[in-house]
């Protein structure tokens, strides 16, 4: 286009601009948005280096990062095996599977995702640790001798505080997580036409051959941006952490304003440690996403 | 010998709409059959039950002399001897012309890769399109496409071919190198059923053909004969709407 539509404007050529790709650019499209992210990201960083005060405080969340970061790895990564499993057990004609994988669904999704931090923590892992004691204290009850007696043995001695409270946060994200990602993964495999998994089947595949081979290779190439937008929302309710009491970032950001009362520092830096990881995420994803579009 | 494909009395309900209301053909080997109908006749659904994409109402289907109605039989085993070609040719996107046709030789027929490639490429050479290869289905035109599917079907090594309207979707001028690979593919002695209203084909290389209505089978005669001398009435009303 050598003409572009003129805007009610008098003085066009004043608003628009030829862009670096040779499209017009208008001052009102640019991101706006990101430009004042990155200057107060920018301005953050810069105290963090030069202001005592705020590098204390970076210092002492740094620790809480890692964490941070380990949560939202493990639980994620369970979360997605789960997830691919109940998304496939939706989408199966098997009534068992189905009624299984629908209720966990259901159920999860019902529950914010901090009461069921709570629920896993201190009613799940109590009651398994006490069915595990039952079942050692019935089996030497039973007569059991040998490694058998050692094994049960301990059982008998098993209690939830086996079990850190920084598990119990990554298995209840995970679960959660998990009937998120079973409906992308559902979605996803719904969305290949029918006529793909008749191909496979007329060609003589089984069912579980065609899944693996012709279906899922193009579902999972079709969720991967829905995927990582669902990491980086993990990464920010691994947060709900906190409640357990979990030395993760949001915990170590409390621990450090009732220490130092210095509450403004402390959540300044907070924020932006989770601004600087979900704004590198959701870049990342919006790259993929872009990627997968020109691949289509 | 005995027929290749037996349906005795077949019936297709989709909810309380009866698709197939008591179809009964055999195929021989080696033969060719053509079946026409108006949309909705259930012709396709015939076609989708000899290889139990659908599975039958009611009646009897034998395929090679196995019973696909039998719940003991391996409709697996059943499905590999049986290549179907679609309407919207259904290759698979994700993977190249060539792995479209290597991919079930290797995972049915447990070839080894270079076997199912050779396989494959030779199959391509035979629907003439050995050069698009490395090609994904995206990169191909219509023509192109449903060549390859019928090169990944007949790389099983089927002994029946089954075709569903395979040049619908075509544009006019790839109908034409389609129509070839499925002539020659006659020639070559392959038994096919073939839902298809290209007349040309049909008097070609058909023996028989069959015009269903209304999930029956109308009219069964020579294609010669039906499209110069049709019997029945819903058959006449037919062809003067598709042969202009």
């Amino acid at each position: 286009m050598t003409t572009p539509e003129t805007p009610t404007g008098s003085t066009p050529s004043a608003r628009i601009r030829p862009g670096i790709l040779g499209q017009e650019l208008h001052l009102s499209s640019l991101p706006w948005w990101a430009f004042i992210l990155i200057a107060t990201g920018l301005t953050l960083a810069y105290l963090i280096l030069a202001s005592p005060p705020y590098h204390e405080t970076f210092i002492f969340l740094s620790e809480g990062l890692v964490v941070t970061l380990r949560i939202t790895v493990v639980s994620y990564t369970i979360a997605t095996v789960l997830g691919l499993i109940t998304g496939l057990a939706r989408t199966s004609k098997n009534a068992v599977a189905y009624t299984v994988s629908t209720l966990y669904v259901e159920a999860v999704r019902g529950i914010p995702l901090i009461v069921l931090m709570l629920y896993t923590a201190f009613v799940i892992v109590p009651a398994i640790a006490s069915l595990l004691r039952a079942i050692g204290l019935w089996g030497l009850n039973a007569g059991a001798t040998g490694a058998l007696a050692s094994f049960l043995d301990a059982l008998q001695r098993a209690t939830s505080r086996d079990v850190s409270l920084e598990v119990r946060a990554i298995a209840a994200l995970g679960v959660g997580y998990g009937a998120y990602e079973a409906e992308i993964f559902r979605a996803g495999i719904q969305s290949i036409g029918r006529g793909q998994m008749e191909a496979a089947r007329s060609l003589g595949m089984t069912y579980p051959q065609a899944m693996i081979h012709i279906i899922l290779p193009q579902a999972i190439r079709r969720v991967l941006p829905p995927l990582g937008n669902d990491f980086i929302a993990c990464l920010k309710d691994s947060s709900l952490a906190t409640v357990l009491a979990v030395n993760e970032l949001t915990q170590l950001g409390r621990l450090r304003r009732s220490s130092t009362f210095r509450v403004f520092e402390t959540f300044n830096v907070l924020s932006f440690l989770y601004l600087a990881m979900t704004l590198t995420l959701s870049g990342l994803v919006r790259v993929l996403e872009r990627k997968m579009k020109f691949e289509e | 010998m005995d027929p290749i494909i037996v349906v005795k009395d077949l019936h297709k309900y989709f909810g309380s709409v009866e698709a197939v209301r008591g179809v009964s053909l055999e195929v021989q080997y080696g033969e060719v059959v053509v079946v026409i109908g108006p949309s909705g006749s259930g012709k396709s659904t015939l076609l989708r039950c000899i290889n139990h994409l659908e599975a039958p109402t009611r009646g009897e289907i034998w395929v090679d002399n196995q019973e696909l109605t039998n719940k003991k039989t391996d409709i697996n085993a059943v499905r590999a001897e049986v290549g179907m070609v679609f309407q919207l040719f259904n290759l698979f996107p994700h993977v190249t012309a060539l792995d479209n046709v290597a991919m079930a030789q290797r995972i049915v027929r447990k070839r080894s890769r270079e076997e199912a490639e050779a396989v494959a490429m030779e199959q391509l050479k035979r629907v003439g399109i050995p050069e698009k290869a490395d090609c994904f289905p995206g990169q191909l035109s219509g023509g192109q496409q449903q060549r390859v599917a019928i090169a990944r079907a007949l790389a099983m090594n089927p002994k029946i071919m089954l075709f569903d309207e395979p040049t619908s979707a075509l544009d006019p001028e790839m109908i034409k190198e389609v129509l070839d690979v499925m002539l020659e593919l006659a020639a070559g002695g392959m038994t096919m059923l073939v839902v298809s209203h290209e007349m040309g084909f049909a008097r070609a290389a058909a023996r028989r053909i069959i015009f269903m209505d209304q999930g029956v089978i109308v009219e069964e005669t020579t294609p010669e004969e039906l499209y110069t001398h049709p019997k029945e009435e819903r058959t006449k009303l037919f062809l003067s709407k598709i042969l202009h």
